[in-house]
């Protein structure tokens, strides 16, 4: 058996503590454990995915105990996927963070940053529910740490929002938990699938209310209206670098949502019947609309960026929702374009704030770096907006092709164009405000001009932007494999097979098997 | 029959009062109520595998046993929140002593909180 499969965890659960202990006080040292630990991950990563591209499915049994009685870690196509779009993302953030000097701002950003890591790879790879309420834990306490680093006393009360929402989340969470176990005497994954596909139809309250509490749980993650009060104060008032791993997290429910729900609930299963085409289509189509209203109507540009996050959100969901295998990879390809471009957006944010008093969208003179930071911010809301020719609108393309076949597909296509255009308003708005009117605002006599971001920072962005622009030049090759991969999400024989199957302590089954 | 009911309706007054404790705008109130919330929880989780009286939650040679699985689950659940509360509790204390408000909303909103609470 291999390891490796476990590495994306246990290598930021060590560089974490070994930050805080050995190099608590020197913020280079931090750094350079800090970006090479982040550079390893890629290269775990990059080899998890190359192994799993040909389908196949690895399973790692913590202490060696078989599935379902032990807890199980899972690579397939979708989780390494996962794995290294974070991997990626997080070095871009780490580089920002260290070029603009955030990290230096508050102390231990970079041992949350690891053990934020942590919880979201974990989250990804994990085989059973209840590891996966765990690592949610994991990553939510040090995301906590991380909103307020540096502190203040706005950033204090958003994150105070921040986690109280998540915390009754988490309440919601164990109660879905305890509903599913309660029903079927298991929380494996591939087990669950295995034990819900023989519940009796007609006797399903109480797993019906497990699958609409576990929806609730992941759409809260997803930021779903109406789930998305927490959002917007907290990304917008979180440190930038923060913000833009933020984008990740939302991705987190979105994945556990193809997850759970094309596994253990999947679309064609009597007792959740309608749970996706009833439910959560409309709260989709509803967030994509909300998040592209409120782009429109932010007086802020970091509140703009947030609420493009749930629009984007609700374009993915609105994918998910299909349920069809063209919807999930349209949702898979447009994930992976929202993260970067969510992430660089916040990055920009932050470019336009360090030669500006506030984030307000009124004219203020010109900001030192301006040429440069308008030109990244103009492509990354090109790309938001899913305008040609970037990956946005790729996605968007995919999503409404797939949504063609759908009953509902004249609310899909409604909703996707119209919420579009107001995107493309409410970004040029703040876009010709904060660059273009700025040349006819002059600058107080003595104003101190703030120096230029450094050129760390817009190597970042610029990473980030380089990504978007690789994800649009080989969207085919791109798009050919999450097609496989969301074919084998449909089928999901080899994946519950293997992990079962794989002999380890207690594999045979006896009659001390649980006996609900 | 009986412990059924008692236990149900625990974890339904828990909840019950939970929620409206979390419905409410400042800190303090909000905080009792998930901590209310989270005891509700655990004896769900705990509920989950089944209530049966003097059966030992280890597999013997006797026929009747208490799933021991819940009980793993729960000391996971209670530790986790623990530790949510202390640190929710220490972000909240921050946020009140920084800006001598503890009320959860919006800041944008808090003009207006203020001048209610005041009236």
């Amino acid at each position: 058996m291999t390891h490796w499969i476990i590495a994306p965890v246990i290598l930021p659960a060590l560089l974490a503590p070994f930050i805080v202990l050995a190099a608590r006080y020197h913020i280079g040292i931090q750094r350079v454990f800090s970006v090479a630990g982040v550079v390893g991950l890629i290269a775990i990563a990059a080899g998890l995915a190359w192994q799993a591209a040909d389908g196949t499915v690895t399973v790692y049994q913590l202490g060696d105990w078989a599935a379902p009685f032990g807890i199980v870690v899972v690579g397939d196509r979708l989780s390494t996927m996962m794995v290294l779009l974070t991997s990626i993302l997080a070095l871009f953030v780490l580089l920002y963070a260290i070029g603009s000097g955030w990290d230096d701002r508050g102390r231990h950003f970079h041992a949350l940053f690891q053990f934020q890591l942590m919880g979201i790879l974990g989250a990804f790879l994990t085989g059973d529910l209840f590891n996966l309420f765990v690592f949610f834990e994991v990553l939510l306490i040090a995301s906590y740490g991380l909103m307020i680093h540096s502190g203040g006393d706005v950033r204090l009360r958003a994150g105070v929002q921040y986690v109280l929402f998540n915390l009754i989340g988490s309440t919601l969470f164990l109660f879905a938990l305890g509903a599913l176990y309660a029903q079927t005497g298991t929380l494996n994954m591939a087990d669950l699938a295995e034990r819900v596909a023989l519940i009796d139809p007609a006797d399903t309250v109480g797993i019906r209310m497990a699958a609409a509490l576990l929806l609730l749980v992941f759409a809260i993650k997803a930021a779903l209206v109406p789930l998305h009060f927490w959002l917007p104060s907290s990304y917008a008032e979180a440190p930038a670098p923060v913000a833009a791993l933020f984008a990740i997290m939302t991705k987190v429910g979105a994945y556990a949502i193809i997850r759970v729900y094309t596994m253990v609930f999947p679309p064609e299963l009597d007792v959740t019947a309608g749970l996706h085409s009833t439910w959560l289509m409309p709260a989709a189509l509803i967030s994509l609309g909300i998040g592209m209203v409120g782009v429109l109507a932010a007086k802020k540009l970091d509140r703009l960026v947030a609420f493009s996050v749930i629009g984007s959100m609700g374009m993915v969901m609105v994918a998910i929702s299909l349920f069809t295998p063209a919807g999930i990879s349209a949702a898979l390809y447009y994930i992976i374009h929202s993260t970067l471009a969510a992430a660089a957006l916040f990055l920009i944010a932050d470019l336009v704030r360090a030669g500006r008093d506030n984030l307000n969208l009124v004219a203020m003179p010109p900001v030192s770096g301006a040429a440069l930071t308008s030109a990244l911010f103009f492509v990354a809301a090109i790309a938001m907006t899913g305008l040609p020719p970037l990956s946005g609108f790729v996605g968007k393309l995919l999503i409404l092709d797939a949504g063609l076949k759908s009953d509902a597909a004249v609310w899909v296509w409604a909703v996707i164009l119209c919420s579009s255009l107001v995107s493309v308003v409410g970004f040029a708005r703040a876009g010709s405000v904060l660059f273009w009117k700025a040349k006819s605002v002059e600058a107080e006599v003595g104003a101190v001009v703030a120096p230029a971001p450094s050129t760390l920072s817009y190597v970042a962005v610029g990473g980030l932007i380089a990504l978007l622009v690789a994800h649009t030049v080989f969207a085919g090759p791109v798009y050919r494999y999450v097609e496989v991969t969301s074919a084998s999400l449909f089928a999901p024989d080899p994946y519950i097979s293997t992990v079962l199957e794989t002999p380890g302590k207690l594999s045979e089954p006896t009659e001390d098997k649980e006996d609900h | 029959m009986g412990l059924e009911l008692l236990v149900a309706s625990a974890i339904g007054i828990l909840t019950a009062a939970g929620v409206y404790l979390t419905l409410r705008l400042r800190t303090f109130p909000v905080i009792l109520g998930i901590s209310l919330l989270t005891y509700a929880v655990n004896v769900f989780l705990f509920a989950s595998g089944r209530l049966s009286v003097g059966a030992p939650p280890i597999l013997t040679d006797a026929t009747v046993y208490t799933d021991p699985l819940p009980q793993a689950l729960v000391l996971t659940a209670i530790v986790i929140s623990f530790g949510m509360t202390a640190v929710v509790v220490m972000i909240a204390l921050g946020a009140y002593l920084g800006a001598n408000d503890d009320s959860v909303d919006d800041p944008i909103a808090t003009a207006d909180d203020q001048v209610e609470d005041q009236a």
